[in-house]
């Protein structure tokens, strides 16, 4: 490696391996993130809905939980569900991933049941339907549109935080960098390193912020027409 | 399986032994000393995050293009890059590319990355402050004889504060949360402690459970407030309405 053609920047992106490396990464981070987001997607619904509910002891243990996870740091839930649940690397990243974006999404769909008036509860109950009935064909169906821009921006989230499983020392995309970086180490070859990284990262996460902003403007103007 | 979960159960009750406790508290000055410092890197780095969030939420409220191409291109890159990425980067990979930089104790380069990235979160705060008041309620008040300091301090500044403070505190309680990932680059705040302890005596169950009731204690209350806050936005953004 001290071969001066092997400092090059050249040298370093024109081999398969480097590519291939990072690929693997960035697979493992939306690996990470991807499940955790499906499995915080469910969850969520069922603890916002609890959060939401008008029986005291389901709302108190949704709120309980919501505020304990919002208010400890996501890098102290991975090492505890690692080294103290012994879950393997990656599970304990997607566990502590789950239970904290559960919470997040949890809050949003509070937030879109809240934002239902009371009239479509008083109306839908006159007509004789059941709680469920009316949560269920009623009031979730319209508090789904306020809940998608902010979920689909909490995958933003979900995949810049998944590389604090590098902590566990799972070698997802962050973590690659560390790797690299001993494998290529002129300077120049460091910087691009780190900016190809956040290069992958930027492309990704911004595509899916813009996507959540469109989807935010064409449901809010939806809602307008709806509400004439 | 079955017996497997009741190893687990059996390892996860051993973790939390009454000797495991107590090596935690023989250490406990320790834990004190990681919380101060992870204190002293929230509120550093929340004034550094003031700074630039207010800087680049006037130039991206500016009307002047490339202020606000400026603005949106530290915004853009800070809030969809990981703050794992940028602190393993000013840790790890500036120190060999500028070798000055390894003068920089760790604590401050932790500081200056969490600083950095909620910078780019408050500085969309202070844009929607600042947008969020009509030129009007200026001009208004200018009218009426009030000078520009009387109308910035009685009438445009407090109605952007009702604005800019929820999201604020939560970008604080996020901060306190953030400078947890100080621990990958050796500064001594309270997750790395607990690491440490927990890496002598192997009794991760006790610390990481004390490190979160300490965090929470930390966070729950600037949590609150933000809640408190944003309901009085809304009740006073409703009023506007009415």
């Amino acid at each position: 490696m001290t071969n001066a053609a092997n400092a090059t920047i050249g040298f370093m992106l024109s081999r398969g391996w480097f590519w291939t490396s990072l690929l693997e990464g960035l697979k493992l981070t939306l690996y990470i993130s991807g499940v955790s987001i499906l499995i915080a997607f469910v969850f969520g619904i069922v603890v916002g809905v609890m959060r939401y509910s008008r029986v005291p002891v389901i709302s108190w243990i949704a709120t309980a939980y919501i505020e304990f996870i919002r208010n400890i740091p996501l890098v102290l839930l991975m090492l505890f569900c690692f080294l103290v649940f012994q879950l393997k690397d990656v599970t304990a990243a997607i566990f502590a991933l789950s239970i904290f974006t559960t919470a997040v999404i949890a809050e949003v769909v509070r937030g879109g049941l809240n934002s239902i008036p009371k009239g479509q509860w008083e109306a839908a109950r006159s007509q004789g339907m059941s709680y469920l009935q009316i949560l269920r064909h009623i009031v979730l169906p319209q508090a789904v549109t306020k809940m998608i821009p902010p979920i689909v921006s909490q995958f933003v989230t979900a995949i810049k935080d998944s590389s604090f499983a590098l902590l566990l020392g799972v070698v997802e995309l962050t973590a690659r960098s560390n790797i690299l970086k001993g494998l290529f180490p002129a300077v120049g070859q460091i910087l691009t390193i780190y900016a190809v990284i956040a290069a992958m990262y930027f492309v990704i996460n911004f595509a899916i912020s813009v996507v959540a902003r469109a989807l935010q403007k064409r449901l809010s103007a939806g809602r307008g027409s709806i509400g004439q | 399986m079955g017996s497997s979960f009741t190893q687990w159960v059996e390892n996860l009750g051993l973790m939390f032994s009454e000797a495991k406790w107590s090596s935690l508290f023989q250490h406990f000055d320790l834990v004190w000393k990681g919380l101060g410092y992870t204190i002293v890197a929230a509120l550093a780095g929340l004034v550094l995050a003031l700074v630039l969030g207010i800087v680049f939420g006037v130039l991206s409220a500016s009307r002047n293009r490339v202020a606000q191409a400026v603005a949106r291109i530290y915004v853009e890159f800070f809030q969809n890059t990981p703050l794992m990425l940028q602190v393993v980067f000013l840790g790890f990979g500036l120190p060999i590319i500028w070798p000055q930089f390894n003068v920089v104790p760790v604590l401050m380069v932790g500081i200056i990355g969490v600083g950095i990235y909620h910078g780019a979160y408050i500085s969309e705060a202070v844009r929607a402050g600042i947008q969020s008041i009509s030129k009007g309620q200026l001009e208004a008040s200018l009218s009426q004889g009030m000078s520009y300091v009387q109308a910035m301090r009685y009438v445009v500044i407090p109605q952007a504060l009702t604005v800019v403070l929820p999201p604020l505190t939560n970008q604080a309680v996020n901060l306190i949360k953030n400078t947890s990932v100080l621990l990958y680059i050796g500064a001594a705040e309270l997750m790395y402690v607990s690491k440490s302890i927990q890496a002598t005596y192997y009794n991760p169950g006790p610390v990481y459970l004390v490190a979160m009731g300490l965090y929470f204690c930390l966070c729950f209350p600037l949590a609150f407030l933000a809640r408190k806050l944003e309901e009085r936005a809304e009740a006073s953004a409703g009023s506007g309405q009415a």
